[in-house]
């Protein structure tokens, strides 16, 4: 494994975990946007868990959850015959919930500032409600959709408590590149250490640097 | 008027505070032992202790850096050497306290060599050997065993035997090895355990250094760790103490 081997892994989990908190978190934001429920405050303080647990206390009870003995990881042994922790599928579902308010806030956000009447009319004109979503909704809500994505990624780019926990370090497919920068100090290799967070810092500026220029032009609209 | 005589009252506490609390460094590890310690010594002393825990690689990172401790007690040697060599500690003040042992167990099956020789038993949980004395010392024993490239594929690695321990606790790992020290902090008791030779590593010597020379405080704990009553708790706690 390379020195760059830990920042590609970083980088795919960001992305992977973007992808999924994208898709799962904009039908969770919708529906908590146009929602009357009585259980949608319930709802939303439980969507927003993630932030006030530590890393590592999250990560800890991730550890127990995801595990061969635990609820979540004792059906994903039955299914799949493999454990989920200290696997990149772990860490995956991990920084998923670790992400979680990161993507459905900002969706909730924009959803909740759509004119109703916008949709409305799309229904009149005969729109299914599905069509009306991708075809008015979501060009509408595209700084929303930009800000839950780049929120995601750098959250995900920057975990360091909860992969710690759950990911037991291997090279390839668990050491992201906060663990190795980390790997690096504890082991007083503090050019390596320097050397990776400089490229860290310098993957992350570019990465959100074209995210808010997307912004700012097409977001716009 | 009254403003700065509060202000002088502040300085006066912090003064006072100075000259008589002792703030001690020491490896998670050694925590709840070192909690152990400073209770007798405030009991024979009248002294009060302020333990901040972390890693070791942490707090000598936060020592170089200007942090305010009087006493560093490290999980390893290599750390307060570089600190004495460094002119950071006070020379010559460096000793061995205790001296850890490695322990091979498991929280979910009752052979526990038999997991460790098995290939596909599953995960083996071990601290890094890149930065944990542990981690180090688990990586000799098994090369010694002829272990290691069989155990290293199914290796997943805590940053500290805390971490290599938890993982398999909670049996996330079939097995795992770790300290002794941590295996009589456990109520229930793992499911399987043996211990490790101590000729099978290096020794796992766990040094003190002195890092403030004007605080007495410091200095009578330091000694103090040296006491009979102190090598007594050490050694209840799980770690041998040389004679």
């Amino acid at each position: 494994m390379s020195l760059y081997g830990p920042l590609w892994l970083s980088a795919q989990l960001a992305l992977v975990t973007t992808v999924i908190l994208v898709l799962l978190g904009a039908p969770l934001a919708w529906w908590l946007a146009r929602t009357k429920a009585r259980v949608k405050p319930a709802v939303e303080a439980i969507v927003a868990m993630p932030i006030v647990l530590p890393p590592t206390v999250l990560g800890f009870y991730l550890l127990i959850l995801l595990g061969p003995q635990g609820a979540v990881g004792s059906w994903w042994v039955s299914l799949t015959s493999s454990a989920l922790t200290f696997s990149f599928t772990g860490l995956v579902v991990a920084s998923c919930v670790y992400s979680l308010p990161f993507a459905v806030q900002p969706l909730q956000n924009a959803f909740e500032f759509l004119p109703r009447q916008t949709l409305e009319r799309a229904w009149t004109l005969g729109a299914s409600r599905m069509d009306a979503f991708f075809s008015v909704a979501v060009p509408l809500s595209l700084r929303g959709f930009i800000s839950a994505a780049v929120l995601s990624f750098a959250h995900t780019l920057g975990e360091f408590g909860v992969v710690l926990m759950v990911g037991g370090n291997i090279p390839g497919e668990t050491r992201v590149v906060s663990i190795a920068i980390y790997d690096h100090v504890e082991s007083l290799e503090y050019a390596s250490a320097h050397h990776l967070s400089l490229l860290l810092l310098a993957f992350a500026f570019l990465v959100l640097l074209v995210m808010y220029v997307i912004n700012h032009r097409w977001g716009r609209r | 008027m009254r403003f700065r005589s509060l202000i002088f009252l502040l300085f006066f506490c912090r003064g006072a505070q100075a000259a008589e609390v002792v703030t001690v460094a020491v490896a998670s590890n050694f925590k709840s032992t070192a909690t152990h310690i400073a209770g007798r010594f405030y009991e024979e002393t009248g002294h009060s202790v302020r333990l901040s825990s972390g890693s070791t690689g942490k707090l000598y990172t936060q020592i170089l850096n200007g942090a305010p401790f009087d006493l560093f007690l490290a999980a390893d040697a290599e750390r307060p050497a570089l600190l004495e060599d460094g002119g950071v500690a006070v020379y010559g003040s460096r000793f061995t306290y205790a001296t850890g042992s490695l322990v091979v167990f498991s929280s979910s099956v009752t052979d526990c060599m038999a997991a460790l020789r098995d290939p596909n038993a599953g995960f083996v949980a071990i601290a890094n050997p890149k930065i944990s004395p542990y981690g180090k010392a688990t990586r000799q024993y098994l090369a010694g065993q002829d272990l290691w490239d069989q155990v290293s594929a199914r290796a997943v690695y805590g940053e500290n035997i805390t971490q290599a321990w938890q993982f398999a606790f909670t049996g996330n790992a079939v097995v795992g090895l770790a300290a002794r020290s941590q295996m009589l902090a456990w109520p229930r008791g793992p499911a399987c355990s043996f211990e490790v030779p101590s000729s099978a590593h290096d020794p796992l010597e766990q040094q003190a250094v002195l890092l403030d020379d004007d605080n007495e405080i410091a200095s009578a704990f330091l000694e103090f760790l040296r006491s009979a009553i102190a090598r007594e708790i050490i050694r209840q706690d799980g770690y041998e103490v040389a004679e």
